[in-house]
């Protein structure tokens, strides 16, 4: 029952927001759905872990067998659960933030929420291209109404660039499942589907293309920092926080298990393509001035990573992949918040116009550094979890002889991240105050408790990331076992 | 055979109807409830109530398939009759005639659709097409009405003659007309038969408007009174398709091999042609009329595959094509201007009416939670479980992504751009009927098992 509420109360309250006309009471109204939906999810982790709590399946499309099939497995768990604290999040961080028509922007708002969590349910195939579509059509309204002023161009471009993804994708459901053997959209008769070896390396592409393009991966990456620039900020907060996890998850349950063999033949392109975007997107991040566009250009880093420790398919770089999707997404909302809160107070997202801000706003820069070291994996913060496991995945890979090389170049990338990463810091945040800073900038309470929350999850994680450990270790057991990996084993 | 006499029946009442009845409002109730009429004896022909039995001789056949057919469209034209009746009324002074007219063109799709001889094919397509002639050019002082009627007229005329000429050769390759009989006789594939199918394919390819036969669509979709295009692009289109369907499946079936790559390549060039000249006009009209080109290139896939799905899909899509292109059309019937920038923030005037257009081209863009993209996926479903010709599934998916851009374009003038407000009439009753489209396209959506499911019980 647990992932059909998880799907049904933000849609249901996400209709009822269009209805309500006063800005405060859609405020409250979303802020009460997306706490119910965080308090559905964390039962779901904690108490109602039964089986028969955790997936829900009915007969949809009777004819060409599929379901109305949704479950919650480990990565499920993680996945939901980030998608239902970041909207809580997001919605108190920006409660001071101002939008025309405010009912149809946290009506979309929670419509994508609903959307998000179906993809990260959905075990059917049709289902997942279902939602998968209809999480983005909230995003493009979105982002087209509520952006800046190059808003209509670049949010097209996203559209159509995703829409070409997942129309491929599409086809690849469909030739997959007419080589099933019962003819079933089900998850397992896909794990099941002996794919013709002549055909599987195409479809394994096609596939690819709809989960390169979601992360992204170099070279389908273009329409994401202009899309991250110009999105409202609590937009690009979900883009980058949870939609881009859409495509992760995509490619491990979706083709990992179902393609396993053109999975090991491609991994070397792949990871080479994912690591070269890597390092293109670092040094492109230590030239940026805008705020908004180096976070951008730091994420296409951290998500070319979980892709390239996917293709070496071992059970540490899977478990860390899964935690680092979850801490991915809470430390880029992190940064998000103070770039939102910088822009608002001044009115710019230049580095070069800011600097001096820790003298004013110290709270601020305390929060931010934390986060922002978290994002570049210090020990001791969650990112430095789920990144040491993906590179002992990495280094660890039984199926590819350029581990030691992939390991060598992603690593380089940590330091370059340190690299822009710190430098943001310095410039914006110490050096001398300027005229536009001299003000400075006290944090709300709202937003003291949105940050403060962000870096409780980085230590708590940071510290004891059994938690998350436990939970994904049997998913990840589960997908490599489809993947016949011990075919490879040394 | 129930819809047939009726529609035939009220077509002749509808064209007296003017000499008795005096006020606009009465033609106008007349001509809805007869239609509810026809609709509620096509269903009632379903569940097997005759009123009529009248022997043709195995001319023509009345199963499942073209009864759903037929009411898919009678129940789609009803709505176009809610929505559009009005401005039908508008065009110009011979209101009950249009109406008389319309009935005609239903009568002619009953024929189309149940047809077991070429001679009934052949006199049901006529009975399609001549009544369009004279509504494209209903609008007797728009010079550019006149134009799209003869040109529609010049070649409509041309490619009956081809067909006929398709007719005669086939005739006299196996010596009878009957769709039925040929079958056995068919499959050695002479060159007399097989010219006479090409020249059938050719003129069927024109009556869908499918590349490179289309060239008379936008010019008449254009000059023709909104009202009228709306009404050709989808309830007679979807008929010209049941035709073209049904001819390929029972007359030509065993011939799959030689006709499936000629049909593969007219359904390409068709999605190319539709789509790529679609996203450079400047006028909304005329963009739906190339459109609906492409539209029907992805319902060619339907003849291309000739399996279950196919069949399947070709409903959906019908529906689905058919409802979304009236409600537009319904809606644009309203303004003044038909250009892109006419429909700048209609949004902020008119949210409701917004909402069902933007329903309705995403529809038509076919994406998930509508019909439009069920209909789709049933059509590149059955393409694909073809096993052969991987190229054209994956180039009518790409092709779907161009058509994205100009559905889109409209969504973006309506929401994302600033405008003058422009006030237009529109009636409770026009919003309800557009509601209720919107919500069948969401639920066909959902569940398309609606209407599948009259195919088999």
């Amino acid at each position: 029952m647990i992932p059909v509420l998880l799907i049904v109360i933000p849609l249901v309250y996400g209709l009822g927001a269009f209805l309500i006309k006063n800005e405060r009471a859609v405020r409250s109204w979303t802020l009460l759905s997306s706490l119910i939906t965080l308090a559905v999810s964390v039962l779901g982790l904690t108490i109602l872990k039964d089986d028969s709590f955790l997936q829900y399946r009915t007969s949809w499309i009777s004819s060409i067998n599929t379901s109305f099939s949704v479950k919650l497995d480990g990565m499920g768990q993680i996945l939901c659960f980030l998608t239902a604290v970041s909207f809580p999040l997001v919605f108190i961080s920006t409660w001071n933030s101002q939008y025309r028509k405010p009912n149809n922007f946290f009506a979309l708002m929670l419509l994508m929420q609903a959307g998000l969590m179906g993809v990260f349910l959905a075990m059917d195939a049709l289902l997942f291209y279902f939602f998968w579509e209809l999480a983005l059509i909230p995003a493009y309204f979105l982002c087209s109404q509520w952006g800046g002023e190059r808003r209509i161009a670049v949010t097209f471009k996203f559209f159509i660039y995703t829409f070409t993804g997942s129309i491929l994708m599409l086809v690849a459901i469909i030739y997959i499942y007419l080589q099933t053997p019962d003819h079933s959209f089900d998850i397992s008769a896909f794990y099941n589907a002996p794919v013709n070896t002549g055909r599987e390396s195409w479809l394994f592409w096609l596939m690819f293309v709809a989960f390169a393009i979601k992360m992204p991966i170099w070279p389908l990456h273009t329409w994401q920092p202009d899309t991250y620039e110009q999105s409202p900020t609590a937009v690009t907060m979900i883009l980058s926080g949870v939609m881009v996890k859409m495509g992760v998850l995509g490619m491990i349950r979706w083709l990992m298990p179902v393609l396993h063999l053109s999975f090991y033949q491609w991994g070397d392109t792949v990871s080479t393509l994912a690591i070269t975007g890597m390092i293109y997107a670092s040094l492109i991040a230590i030239q940026q001035d805008d705020l908004k566009r180096l976070v951008a250009y730091s994420s296409i880093a951290h998500i070319g990573l979980m892709c390239a420790t996917l293709f070496a398919e071992t059970q540490s770089g899977m478990q860390g992949v899964m935690i680092q999707m979850f801490n991915h997404g809470i430390n880029i909302i992190g940064l998000w918040i103070v770039i939102e809160l910088i822009e608002r107070q001044f009115g710019t997202r230049k580095i070069s116009q800011l600097g001096g801000l820790a003298q004013r706003s110290p709270a601020m820069a305390i929060l931010l550094v934390i986060v922002a070291l978290a994002n570049i994996g210090l020990p001791l913060t969650n990112g430095f979890i789920g990144e040491f496991l993906m590179f002992n995945g990495i280094f660890a890979s039984s199926v590819t002889k350029y581990y030691i090389v992939f390991t060598a170049l992603a690593g380089l990338t940590v330091i370059l991240a340190a690299v822009y990463t710190l430098n943001m810091i310095r410039k914006v945040f110490y050096g001398d105050t300027n005229a536009l800073t001299a003000a400075g900038y006290s944090l709300r309470f709202n937003e003291k408790m949105a940050l403060a929350i962000i870096v409780v999850f980085v230590f708590v994680l940071g510290l004891y990331p059994k938690l998350f450990l436990e939970i994904t270790r049997e998913t990840s057991e589960f997908i490599l076992n489809k993947t016949e990996i011990s075919l490879f084993k040394k | 055979m129930n819809a047939l006499l009726l529609t035939a029946v009220l077509g002749v009442v509808m064209m007296f109807s003017s000499l008795l009845l005096k006020s606009k409002t009465a033609v106008r109730i007349l001509a809805v409830s007869g239609l509810v009429l026809v609709l509620v004896v096509n269903v009632l022909e379903m569940s097997g109530v005759i009123f009529f039995r009248i022997d043709t001789k195995g001319m023509m056949g009345f199963d499942r398939f073209a009864l759903l057919f037929n009411t898919i469209l009678f129940a789609c034209t009803l709505a176009y009759f809610l929505l559009s009746a009005r401005d039908i009324e508008k065009v110009g002074p011979n209101y009950s005639e249009y109406f008389a007219l319309i009935y005609f063109v239903l009568c002619g799709v009953t024929l189309v659709s149940s047809f077991r001889s070429l001679l009934v094919l052949f006199l049901g397509i006529e009975i399609l097409s001549i009544p369009l002639y004279i509504l494209t050019g209903s609008d007797k002082k728009n010079l550019k009405s006149n134009e799209a009627s003869l040109k529609y007229f010049l070649l409509g005329a041309f490619s009956t003659g081809l067909m006929l000429m398709g007719i005669a050769l086939i005739y006299g390759a196996t010596g009878t007309f009957s769709t039925g009989a040929l079958v056995s006789t068919a499959t050695s594939g002479s060159a007399l038969f097989i010219a006479g199918m090409l020249l059938l394919m050719f003129s069927m390819s024109f009556k869908v408007s499918a590349a490179p036969f289309h060239f008379w669509t936008p010019d008449v979709y254009d000059g023709a009174p909104t009202v009228f295009t709306s009404f050709m692009a989808t309830i007679v289109k979807a008929a010209a398709f049941i035709a073209f369907v049904k001819l390929f499946n029972e007359l030509f079936g065993s011939l799959q091999q030689q006709w499936q790559l000629l049909i593969a390549i007219i359904t390409a060039i068709t999605l190319f042609i539709g789509n790529i000249t679609a996203v450079f006009q400047q006028s909304v009209k005329r963009m739906l009329a190339y459109s609906s080109i492409s539209q029907a290139g992805f319902m060619m896939m339907a003849i291309y595959a000739m399996n279950t799905d196919a069949k399947e899909g070709l409903l959906l899509y019908s529906a689905a094509y058919c409802l979304a292109t009236i409600a537009i059309f319904a809606v644009l019937a309203k303004l003044k201007d038909y250009s892109f920038d006419g429909l700048n923030a209609f949004a902020r005037d008119q949210p409701l009416l917004a909402a069902v257009v933007t329903i309705c081209l995403l529809s038509l863009a076919g994406i998930p939670l509508t019909a439009g993209f069920l209909s789709k996926f049933y059509m590149l479903k059955a393409a694909a479980a073809t096993g052969k010709y991987t190229w054209l599934v994956i180039f009518a998916v790409l092709m779907a992504v161009v058509s994205v851009y100009y559905y889109f374009r409209v969504i973006q003038a309506m929401y994302f751009r600033d405008g003058e407000t422009q006030t237009i009439e529109i009636t409770p009753a026009f919003k309800l009927t557009l509601v209720a489209l919107a919500a069948v396209i969401i639920l066909l959506g959902i569940f398309p098992n609606l209407i599948l499911y009259w195919l088999y019980f």
